[in-house]
């Protein structure tokens, strides 16, 4: 398994004339770590939904490795590599955490019990293996939250769309989650596009980030240089972002 | 897969003492016949049997479709009906015996099933607007059968009894009967485990809990829940020949009615959604109640006491109690209490 390389081009989405993403590009080479961040509003998750194929660009491509994945059915996109995760957490409720999991690895497992094997593979790795039997229901949000990131890597992706994966973790959890990201980055090679406001998290895990305002790219670069864009700080409530 | 195979991937998971008890009533329902003529009025106890197996049998079928697939269907009374008015017209009109007139009331039911799913899922026609769309199938064939010359229209379709049909023309004795459809619904509960314990179960699941998620995770939920109205209609109208064989006489007023509806939905709901032994349970409790209820009105009316509805009466607070109390069913709480779900933890 390795990364594939996401070129978003000119991608644009309007909600009954209100204009949510305006014309955004950005890239994602194979095997990196990019985030997407900005203010509330800004038109992050609708970017994620448009790759993630939840509904088309109004116009402009979006490649994976080459090939054109704009307006294929989420499922579709799913099959090509994709693999994502909510930011309003959306497990299945009323199944077990790993009937959770093994629903994903299905997507590429022939039988059940091949896909349940990988399922707990990965709820061990990430933390939740003792929960393996309890009810999606019945656990905490940061749990559930791991719980949708087993579920999107059990799909094999090659590209991992993650939507706030760290909002309501305890520091020491968001260190862990930093922890198991870098590492499955370097072990797999899988690109990561996150969103996040946690900027400790974002700090710690991306190698470029770019800032969406109002549905347009307003900067992009290395952390760094874009904490310190006064475009960047400006939108940002005024403020110096650490 | 090798016999060892299907029966690891069936009985995983299932604890011992659970599998000891289905296998005791399986005996138990295998010797019924012999069983009831032990009884004073031992051909009343099997008709009454005969109905609990019946509707535990299309509670299975519907059971997929809501259960499973999370597909609420409230027009099951149009596979029951297509399926029994094809059958039957065939070998009335035609001579073509039942065993060959299945397949094509099969077949007619799960086209009609597949095009109400085409035109709900394709249109994401979703919840309660998919069940009316799955009620006005039912109310138009209602009325379409009404003019249907061929199968006797208002008038109604019926079956000669032959003293000496052959079975292989699905006449006979009520015993006959009685092992045909308690054949179907075991084929029926294992078929329906078989399914749940593979990739097409997972997916129903998925599909059930968040379909948007599920789409995610890489599910064509079209295609799934397209398959579960399929398998769903075709299993039911299996159901509507043997009642038109059993019964001999079909009216599209009450073979299409909504109320045939409804009780097509009755046991699964009772017994417990998406559970296995939920239509199972919940038959027994509702045929077992309005049986209870009809004999005390009887009795109530040797004392002069006119009580004519109690049945229904009973079924509606039996039903209340169920949705107020056991929201999930009766069987999710006795599996809990006999312990048969150890091997879940926070059921409740």
């Amino acid at each position: 398994m390795s990364g594939a390389h996401l070129a978003v081009r000119n991608i644009g989405k309007s909600f009954r004339g209100l204009r949510a993403v305006n014309d955004v590009a950005f890239d994602v080479p194979a095997g990196a770590i990019h985030a997407l961040i900005g203010p509330n509003g800004a038109g992050k998750t609708t970017c994620f939904n448009m790759i993630a194929g939840v509904y088309p660009p109004d116009g402009g491509t979006i490649l994976l490795d080459e090939h054109s994945i704009a307006g294929l059915r989420p499922d579709q996109i799913c099959a090509a590599g994709v693999g994502r995760t909510f930011q309003i957490v959306r497990p299945f409720m009323g199944l077990t955490v790993e009937e959770n999991v093994t629903i994903g690895a299905l997507a590429h497992c022939r039988h059940v019990p091949e896909a349940r094997a990988l399922a707990r593979e990965l709820l061990e790795e990430l933390g939740l293996g003792d929960r393996r039997t309890a009810r999606a229901a019945s656990l905490t949000l940061p749990d559930r939250k791991r719980l949708e990131v087993a579920r999107a890597l059990a799909t094999r992706p090659r590209l991992l769309l993650l939507d706030e994966v760290m909002a309501g973790l305890r520091p020491t959890e968001t260190d862990q989650m930093v922890a198991f990201l870098k590492e499955l980055n370097a072990r797999t090679g899988v690109t990561i596009l996150l969103i996040e406001h946690v900027m400790r998290a974002v700090m710690a895990l991306s190698q470029h980030i770019v800032v969406l305002h109002h549905g347009e790219k307003i900067a992009e670069g290395r952390p760094e240089d874009v904490t310190r864009d006064p475009a960047v700080l400006d939108v940002y409530l005024g403020q110096e972002v650490h | 897969m090798r016999a060892g195979g299907v029966w690891q991937r069936l009985t995983e998971g299932v604890p011992a003492r659970a599998l000891a008890a289905l296998a005791v009533l399986a005996a138990l329902l295998l010797a019924a016949p012999v069983l009831s003529q032990l009884l004073p009025a031992g051909d009343y106890w099997l008709s009454i049997l005969i109905l609990m197996v019946y509707f535990a049998y299309i509670g299975q079928a519907w059971n997929i479709m809501m259960g499973f697939a999370g597909q609420l269907s409230l027009g099951h009374a149009l596979y029951l009906g297509l399926g029994g008015y094809i059958a039957a017209a065939l070998y009335a009109n035609l001579g073509v015996g039942p065993w060959l007139g299945v397949f094509a009331a099969v077949c007619i039911a799960m086209l009609a099933g597949g095009l109400i799913g085409y035109l709900g899922f394709r249109f994401s026609v979703a919840g309660v607007y998919f069940a009316l769309l799955t009620i006005a199938f039912a109310e138009f064939t209602r009325i379409l059968f009404d003019h249907f010359k061929w199968v006797g229209a208002s008038g109604g379709l019926f079956l000669k009894v032959e003293p000496e049909g052959s079975p292989f023309n699905l006449q006979g004795s009520p015993v006959l009967f009685y092992y045909v459809i308690l054949v179907l619904a075991a084929l029926a509960f294992v078929f329906c485990r078989w399914l749940l314990t593979g990739r097409l179960g997972y997916y129903w699941l998925a599909i059930r809990e968040d379909p948007e998620a599920a789409q995610a995770a890489g599910i064509n939920v079209f295609r799934y829940k397209m398959l579960a109205v399929l398998i769903s209609s075709g299993l039911t109208a299996l159901g509507g020949v043997w009642s038109a064989f059993y019964y001999k006489n079909l009216f599209p007023e009450s073979a299409f009615s909504m109320g045939r509806s409804i009780e097509v939905t009755l046991a699964p709901i009772i017994g417990g959604l998406g559970t296995l032994v939920g239509p199972i349970l919940g038959s027994a409790l509702l045929v077992g109640l309005g049986d209870l209820f009809t004999t005390m009105a009887e009795r109530l009316a040797e004392y002069g006491i006119k009580a004519g509805g109690l049945k229904q009466i009973g079924y509606g607070v039996a039903l209340l109690l169920i949705v107020m109390f056991r929201r999930e069913g009766v069987w999710p709480w006795l599996a809990h209490w006999l312990g048969f779900d150890r091997h879940r933890e926070n059921q409740p």
